[in-house]
């Protein structure tokens, strides 16, 4: 047997490989042209603005900018004793031109971000040069010194070279209730401070459990639309859908009418007297509203994939089942369930995702307790202006959102997802 | 072993999907013990819902069906112990073909060895040893086909059904496949119901066909009866080719009778002609008429050549005969051909008996 493989060429002598290149280029370019306006609209969208919240997140230049003698100087500084006069030179002198500029109250307020104290100090050093009490000739450190006595303290300067970097990692730290230490390590919060993770775990249970109550209402409805009559099923369908077409801020708003103190759902529960009418339950502005809310909003995701898998799977297969001798349940556990894996793990992935970054419901029905990360995002966004620390948080979360789906990859194969 | 003669049996059975339309009515049928016995029809003529109903997925309206003697109508699918084979397989696509065919096995809790035994015992049967780790998708058509049927009968069934099962197969599989389902049956002896709506399927593997029309058994008798005899028009129409006469009975005999047509009068055997003056639809098979009739038949008449169609092993030759335009003759091919040209007048023959007077259409 020859293992040779012998080039075939065509009529015209051109290797049939290249020939075939030639004819498929044209529709090549064409279909890239095609989708060319999306491409660039992705980018323009999705990539850049990714990239964008990567390097604010982790952008620290300004002081970087603002002290170049400074930090220049501290290169030869160990860290460890108080700085040698020619660091205190080159702040005294960066400083000055900070104030030329007016821009000196912004370094005050960063530095008094990594070390509380700060701000005091460097208004009363302003006002010092602005009266021109610095004398360029003598020693620029001891006169430096004092100004107040925390210049003379070296975890001050530490705090300034602990910046210099333009580069800093703090914003993820924080954003896990860490942060760097005056030594350069990574520390703790203290335990009353760790607001983050707190968030954080909240958003992955909310999330993995409203996963789960959609899967188990979504299952039974998805069945039935893929197994009633044209008729009865085009109605159903209508009534999983009708959510989707109403503005996702009148549900939630509903959502309130029904739950509140005062609500629907109270209203008929002291009725029926399953509760005294001073003491209802609080269904709202917790954990369950949230929950409530958002199991209706994102049932359909889950209805949907689950639906289309199920519409193509042959009734003739239960039948086969039980004509083979296996009672209703083994049919269904052992023939119809294994085969809709794959739309379960794709409206399960489709729910877990949108839940793990669900904003409006969680702010306006949540209250305190119900509120996730996101919600901590838009805080930062909206009213600290934190904004790198909101694109830290972000990027934190989308890559949560990778792990899961690399792991869902690992567990059921993403070629097993079938969303329609 | 003495072969029950009424191993399943329907009794009266009626069945109304919607409350206004019986699709089956008042059915009355018995099937012996390892028979095979086919139910033909067109599409909608309540063969497979009768089929449905033995294997327990559809209850009767009215009526009971029986097994060995027990009626089942109230009997759960998964408990009725009957074996069915889907019309498009229904193997389940998850589970290798060793899974598939021992998942009866494993649900009725027999042991692996046992399982591996029986298994291995079904897949010679339908000679495919050797794909026990392939999954359905991997195998073609035919082999998906035959897996079905070692499925339906690894656990032993006392009845095996059939819902058209080679509708998907090419034209040369299905007839190979049909010769090795008739086989199958032969050596394991099981009873098979089989149904179909192709007529030479129901003619080459059945022991007796019942034809089903209008949710009604037209006849039930064995192959050759059903071609040779059919006992009305729809029967004769559905089974194998026929020429058709309408007229109007004028003289009857024993076993004779004169039927006057627009333009002549012939003679045919009365079926289910019993008076002078009734109407009736006389049927003829195309190859029971001959050209140039050497012996003396009682049927002579000349037609002209509309068409001749080369059909390989015979020739069809359509003829204007008898004021219709439809009539066929099968020449077969044979040495002593004949030269048939268009619009040549040809004398056709046939005997009184092959006529047969059926119901009007």
């Amino acid at each position: 047997m020859s293992s040779e493989t012998k080039q075939i060429l065509t009529t015209d002598g051109i290797p049939l490989e290249v020939s075939l290149k030639k004819a498929e280029k044209k529709n090549k370019i064409k279909a890239f042209l095609l989708v060319a306006p999306l491409l660039f609209f992705l980018f323009i969208t999705y990539v850049f603005p990714i990239g964008e919240m990567f390097t604010r997140s982790v952008d620290d230049k300004m002081i970087t900018n603002m002290l170049p003698k400074t930090f220049k100087a501290m290169e030869k500084w160990d860290g460890k004793e108080l700085p040698p006069e020619e660091v205190f030179a080159g702040f005294y002198l960066d400083y000055k031109v900070l104030i030329e500029n007016q821009t000196q109250g912004k370094l005050g307020q960063r530095l008094n971000k990594e070390k509380n104290g700060f701000n005091s100090i460097t208004k009363k050093l302003m006002r010092q040069i602005k009266r021109n009490k610095i004398d360029e000739s003598q020693s620029i450190k001891e006169q430096i010194m004092k100004v107040h006595k925390r210049w003379r303290n070296v975890e001050y300067w530490q705090a300034i070279k602990r910046t210099a970097p333009p580069y800093t990692m703090a914003k993820y730290l924080k954003g896990m209730d860490m942060y760097y230490a005056a030594d350069g390590s990574i520390a703790q919060v203290d335990e009353d401070r760790r607001i983050h993770r707190i968030l954080w775990l909240r958003t992955l249970e909310i999330a993995l459990f409203v996963t789960i109550f959609c899967f188990l209402m979504g299952y039974p409805i998805a069945h039935l639309l893929a197994t009633l009559p044209m008729k009865y099923s085009n109605l159903l369908m209508i009534c999983v859908l009708l959510p989707f077409w109403t503005s996702l801020l009148v549900r939630t708003a509903s959502w309130m009418i029904l739950l509140q103190q005062q609500g629907v759902v109270n209203d008929f529960f002291v009725m029926i007297g399953l509760v005294a009418d001073d003491n209802r339950p609080e269904m709202m502005y917790n954990k369950v509203g949230t929950y409530v809310a958002m199991t209706q909003i994102l049932l359909p995701f889950m209805v949907l994939p689950l639906y289309s898998v199920m519409k193509t799977i042959s009734p003739s297969l239960m039948r086969a089942g039980k004509s083979l001798g296996g009672t209703p349940f083994v049919a269904f556990w052992k023939v119809y369930f294994p085969l809709t894996i794959p739309g379960i793990g794709a409206g399960c992935l489709l729910v877990f995702i949108l839940a793990i970054g669900y904003y409006i419901t969680p702010a306006l029905v949540g209250g305190a307790s119900g509120t996730l990360i996101s919600n901590q995002i838009a805080y930062h966004m909206k009213t600290t202006l934190d904004w790198s620390f909101a694109s830290a948080m972000g990027l934190m979360l989308l890559s949560g959102v990778l792990v899961i789906y690399w792991i869902y990859n690992k567990l059921v194969g993403v070629d097993n997802i079938k969303l329609g | 072993m003495s072969k029950n003669p009424e191993f399943v049996k329907f009794d009266k059975v009626d069945k109304s999907y919607d409350g206004k339309v019986l699709v089956v009515k008042d059915l009355q049928l018995d099937i012996a013990e390892g028979e095979f016995i086919t139910m033909l029809g067109p599409s909608g003529s309540g063969k497979t819902t009768c089929l449905m109903m033995l294997a327990g997925f559809e209850t009767p309206t009215h009526g009971e069906i029986l097994l060995d003697g027990n009626i089942i109508s109230n009997i759960p699918p998964h408990k009725r112990g009957i074996g069915m084979v889907f019309q498009n397989y229904a193997l389940f696509p998850h589970m290798t073909v060793y899974e598939n065919l021992a998942f009866p096995l494993r649900v009725r809790k027999v042991e692996k060895d046992e399982i591996d035994k029986k298994v291995d015992k079904a897949l010679s049967m339908v000679s495919l040893n050797g794909f026990e780790t392939r999954m359905p998708a991997q195998l073609s058509g035919g082999q998906q086909q035959r897996v079905a049927v070692a499925r339906a009968l690894v656990f032993d069934p006392s009845v095996v059904l059939m819902d058209e099962p080679l509708g998907a197969l090419d034209k040369n599989l299905r007839e190979s496949m049909q010769y090795e389902i008739k086989h199958i049956h032969e050596s394991i002896g099981v009873t098979v119901v089989y149904v179909t709506h192709d007529q030479s399927e129901a003619l080459t593997m059945s022991n007796r066909i019942a034809v089903f029309n209008d949710g009604k058994v037209q006849q039930l008798s064995d192959p050759a009866e059903l071609y040779e005899k059919p006992v009305n028009s729809f029967v004769a129409e559905f089974i194998g080719e026929n020429n058709t006469f309408n007229g109007e009975v004028s003289d009857i005999d024993k076993d004779k009778c004169k039927v006057r047509l627009a333009e002549a009068e012939i003679l045919a055997n009365p079926i289910s002609v019993k008076s002078i003056g009734e109407k009736t639809t006389v049927s003829l098979r195309p190859e029971r008429a001959l050209i140039n009739p050497s012996d003396k038949m009682d049927n002579m008449f000349t037609g002209k050549v509309e068409e001749v169609i080369y059909h390989g092993d015979h020739t069809r030759v359509r003829l204007n005969l008898l004021g219709s335009s439809e009539f066929i003759l099968k020449v077969p091919n044979s040495t002593s051909n004949l030269e048939l040209k268009v619009s040549q007048d040809i004398k056709i023959g046939w005997n009184s008996q092959d006529a047969r007077a059926l119901d009007p259409k």
